[in-house]
């Protein structure tokens, strides 16, 4: 329901490191979200060409990279997968687990046509 | 035509074609699609802070009760706590109006059709907010148990409603929302005896499931039943607030 809405901002922020590098063309979007983002991918993946209509990211391919989720167990030490509606360690069952993966909203990284040859932005701390 | 002045180009890139020089380039970014609302409610917490304001965002499902809650709420901490609310809804000023009867500054944000209110909303809410004057702000979230639980507003502590006639495995549904609970509160809970399909420990069960250890009350706000608990949180949090914004900003912030 809300993905317009995270579409939109996700558009913002990828124009404007368009902009900063210079850029004359966005051409790929690489994100990554986990189930316990709230996020949808593919009701994301559907806003996207509605979000970039009539902006320079107008074509571009949106890659989304799922993530599993995954927690770390405090009292047993291991690391497992598991389930949206049950949390917890699946070896031990104990409710003192860590998330270590499942909940990211990521923009991972933007893939540019730039206008001319610079090396500054390939800097990442230039975004 | 021909592959070299771009003229067999579709019109969009004819602009960019003439250019002796390209080069694509692929920046990583790493950084949160919701990082300007995460920021804006950075911004809005240290304001809290800086006022001392302890700042409750208050989430659940449409006629949960949020609003009842609050008036209930507003009575019983009269003497003790000065409490402002901000009022989340698609439409009317009904809720606000209803916070307002009980002599209370509250302000509506009408959201149109977003399903949720987001950092920019409530800053922009806080204007009209005497932060001064007041100790507790209870920000009442669009009523929807999805979209809101995806956006930081600057509040302190989260706080889920389920009422009794909701069905005990709405954490299990709803886990992105009930795992950043901080506090469950099931409501309705004057109904409780008539309702065969709602078990407040399968509720429970459900949200340990999320690993979560918030702690959880019953009550019934209509009937003024089990509200102690609920208050006591409040006062209790009010003064873990207060201890925390005694420190230097940078103790806090880290």
């Amino acid at each position: 329901m809300h993905e317009l809405s995270v579409c939109k901002a996700l558009v913002n922020e990828v124009l404007r490191i368009a902009m900063q590098c210079d850029a004359v063309w966005v051409t790929g979007v690489r994100l990554r979200v986990g189930p316990l983002s709230g996020v949808v991918p593919a009701l994301l993946a559907h806003a996207y060409p509605i979000a970039v209509a009539g902006t320079c990211a107008e074509g571009s391919l949106l890659a989304i990279d799922e993530t599993p989720i995954r927690v770390r167990c405090a009292e047993c030490g291991l690391e497992t997968d598991t389930q949206m509606s049950r949390l917890l360690c699946a070896v031990c069952n104990s409710t003192q687990v860590a998330l270590v993966s499942g909940d990211e909203l990521l923009l991972e990284s933007v893939e540019l046509q730039l206008a001319r040859v610079s090396d500054e932005v390939m800097e990442a701390d230039h975004v | 035509m021909c592959d070299t002045c771009g003229c067999n180009l579709p019109a969009a890139s004819v602009g960019e074609s003439y250019k002796p020089v390209q080069q694509s380039a692929t920046v990583s970014v790493l950084k949160h699609l919701l990082q300007r609302n995460n920021d804006q409610a950075l911004h809005n917490r240290r304001h809290f802070d800086a006022h001392g304001v302890l700042a409750i965002n208050l989430m659940s499902a449409p006629g949960s009760g949020k609003t009842t809650l609050l008036e209930a709420t507003i009575d019983a901490l009269r003497q003790t706590l000065r409490v402002a609310v901000i009022e989340g809804d698609l439409e009317t000023e009904n809720d606000a109006q209803r916070i307002r009867a009980k002599g209370i500054p509250a302000v509506q944000i009408t959201t149109g059709t977003a399903c949720h209110l987001d950092a920019h909303m409530v800053h922009k809410a806080l204007h009209a907010v005497n932060l001064e004057n007041i100790d507790v702000l209870f920000i009442e979230n669009v009523g929807n148990l999805v979209c809101p639980a995806s956006f930081d507003l600057g509040q302190h502590r989260n706080v889920v409603l389920l009422s009794a006639t909701e069905g005990d495995d709405k954490p299990a549904k709803y886990p992105v929302m009930f795992r950043a609970a901080d506090l469950m509160l099931i409501t309705k809970s004057d109904l409780l005896p008539w309702l065969d399909d709602f078990y407040s420990a399968h509720a429970i069960r459900n949200l340990r499931n999320l690993a979560s250890n918030a702690p959880v009350f019953e009550l019934s706000a209509r009937k003024d039943v089990g509200l102690a608990p609920w208050l006591q949180w409040v006062h209790s949090e009010y003064a873990t607030q207060h201890a925390r914004v005694a420190q230097p900003a940078r103790a806090r912030d880290g």
